[in-house]
């Protein structure tokens, strides 16, 4: 079946969602399984409205449930397409079983994560427990903070995924309404430049390969499953980061847009910095250019590749560092944020002595204000000055009612 | 940066009007932002929608805004919310309205001291789109009062926007763009 090519403008409108639709719609993909979920949904429907407009060759699948989704991505990418879906929150959760199953296998969906508050209660706006609910199911996740990096991150996304030094499955989160409903300058590549960076799929172990058959899911009990999941951890670990930045790399020479591991902003002289994912980190460099000209040395460090985890990027990024300031937009439920720890763990090791705080902010969309970030790094500063917290060790930002801070 | 926000009810076209007026901003080789507050909308639910506009890339991500102008397309919403809220001394409004602009003040004694222009985008809609969809008509009468664009670039660039609707609808946007323009006041 033949199929269009879409003329697109130098510099166009749109909100990440539609950034990621037209991602899908350009690399060519052979099988789309989705079920809707809000803000997820105009992923899917954006890229149906592709199919139905003779945009795309591949198949799409509607079915009955975020399982069925990832469950008919996985009988597609093992049988040896180019496969992607997307979903949120509720749908995410659903579909956490076969997430493990699509890694455990090895095989290369991309996954755009709208993240979105679990409930209950009820709630469709932005936080990232959705985010931190499958970090350690052995997906790679990357981290956008707006659609023009939705856009790019779905496209290197697939070139990572579909390496076969790498066979694993990629996520690209993106922060519900704050990213996915807001419309802003979007440079889109052409078709050609968009499928030819991705590249052609190159199967690998496809069961559609009749001459060479394989075993896709099998069972294995203690004789052979530690192998399986250490071979697969020991590739997260060591071969995932060079192919990330090989892509990071070709990606900049096509287009001059540059991505890191680990996002460094303002961070060669500052004192104290804070760590974010999503629309913060944006906010928090705003808030930082301005707290210099107030003579506070202020930094921001944003997490773009959140799995793999990118322990020495970040033991490189906060060197010099006298106050780090974690934020963390997930209920930890009884723990300290989940950055926090992950900081923790570079730090304790460095012979530098840094004041390590946490801030639990914006559940449910609630609104990190520029006001709020300001209060944030001035605290970090008295951190700074004074060699040790000045406040307790985790507080919650933006909540109503008496100050809630532990430890 | 010039920031504007939309009072409005889910239906009646604040999100597209905001993505609209981004669109032919972003052309003009400025960034851009429009975003909307959403609950569970239903049609007919209070919402707000925002622009932003600046020279430089805006990494401002907070939902929080004192608005340099304020566009009201719904006439009930003067008296149901506070349209007011996190205004600047300079902040403008844009008020969809069968009154005058002296009228609505008297009503509305929170408006008494602000800068106010009045317009009834919903009649010039239905009279000339036939539905109440006031959005590109108070695009017209923002052209007006901020002088922000030629109304005859402004509504070349809105029937780009537009392109996918039926040409009689396109038409009739212009028309109503062009009155909401002439008859704010």
């Amino acid at each position: 079946m033949a199929f269009e090519k879409m003329e697109l403008n130098e510099v166009e409108v749109w909100d990440g969602n539609f950034a990621a639709a037209q991602a899908m719609r350009q690399v060519q993909i052979d099988v789309v399984s989705a079920y809707p979920i809000t803000p997820s949904t105009p992923i899917v429907e954006g890229y149906a409205k592709f199919l139905a407009d003779g945009y795309i060759e591949g198949e799409f699948m509607m079915v009955e449930s975020e399982h069925a989704a990832m469950s008919g991505c996985i009988g597609a990418a093992a049988a040896g397409g180019r496969v992607a879906t997307a979903t949120s929150s509720q749908g995410l959760a659903l579909m956490a079983e076969t997430l493990y199953q699509a890694s455990g296998m090895r095989l290369p969906i991309v996954l755009n994560i709208v993240n979105r508050a679990l409930a209950a209660p009820l709630n469709v706006n932005g936080d990232h427990s959705d985010m931190y609910m499958v970090r350690d199911s052995g997906w790679i996740q990357f981290d956008a903070y707006n659609p023009q990096e939705v856009y790019d991150l779905n496209l290197i996304a697939f070139k990572v995924a579909e390496d076969h030094d790498v066979r694993l499955p990629a996520v690209v989160n993106q922060d519900g309404f704050m990213t996915s409903h807001t419309a802003s300058n979007v440079r889109p590549l052409s078709d050609d430049e968009a499928y030819n960076f991705v590249g052609e799929f190159k199967p690998m172990n496809d069961m559609l390969d009749l001459d060479n058959p394989v075993t896709h899911g099998v069972q294995t009990e203690e004789d052979w499953h530690f192998e399986h999941k250490a071979r697969q951890h020991n590739d997260l670990m060591t071969k995932v980061f060079p192919k990330i930045q090989e892509a990071f790399d070709a990606f900049e020479k096509l287009t001059g847009r540059r991505y890191n591991m680990v996002e460094k902003y303002l961070l060669d002289d500052a004192e104290v910095a804070v760590v974010a994912m999503g629309t913060s980190v944006e906010t928090a460099v705003e808030v930082a250019r301005e707290l210099r000209e107030e003579g506070i040395k202020a930094g921001v460090i944003g997490i773009r590749v959140f799995r793999p985890w990118p322990f020495e990027y970040i033991a490189e990024a906060i060197k010099g560092l006298k106050a780090i300031g974690t934020l963390d937009r997930s209920s930890p439920n009884g723990a300290l944020g989940a950055l926090y720890n992950e900081f923790a763990g570079v730090l304790v090791n460095s012979d530098q002595k840094t004041v390590l705080t946490n801030y639990v902010y914006g559940l449910g969309g609630r609104d990190l204000t520029k006001a709020h970030l300001r209060e944030i790094f001035k605290e970090l500063k008295a951190n700074a000055d004074a060699g040790k917290p000045t406040t307790e060790l985790q507080q919650l930002i933006g909540v109503r009612g008496p100050k809630l801070a532990y430890l | 940066m010039l920031e504007i926000r939309w009072h409005s009810r889910a239906g009646q076209g604040a999100v597209t009007g905001a993505k609209g007026l981004a669109d032919i901003v972003a052309t003009t080789g400025k960034y851009v932002q429009a975003f909307a507050f959403y609950g569970s909308a239903k049609r007919g639910a209070a919402m707000t929608a925002y622009n932003r506009v600046d020279d430089k890339e805006i990494l401002n991500h907070e939902k929080y805004m004192k608005p340099d102008y304020v566009f009201v397309i719904d006439p009930a919403l003067v008296f149901t919310t506070d349209v007011t809220i996190n205004h600047k001394d300079t902040t403008k409004y844009i008020i969809t309205t069968h009154m005058t602009t002296e009228e609505l003040k008297a009503a509305q004694p929170k408006l008494a001291d602000k800068e106010v222009y009045t317009v009834d985008c919903i009649k010039i809609a239905q009279e000339t789109i036939g539905r109440p969809i006031p959005n590109t008509p108070m695009l017209g009468a923002f052209m007006k009062v901020s002088g922000m664009y030629d109304i005859e670039f402004f509504k070349e660039n809105m029937k780009r926007v537009l392109k996918k609707l039926p040409q009689k609808i396109i038409d009739a946007n212009m028309v109503a763009i062009q009155r909401a323009y002439d008859e704010v006041k």
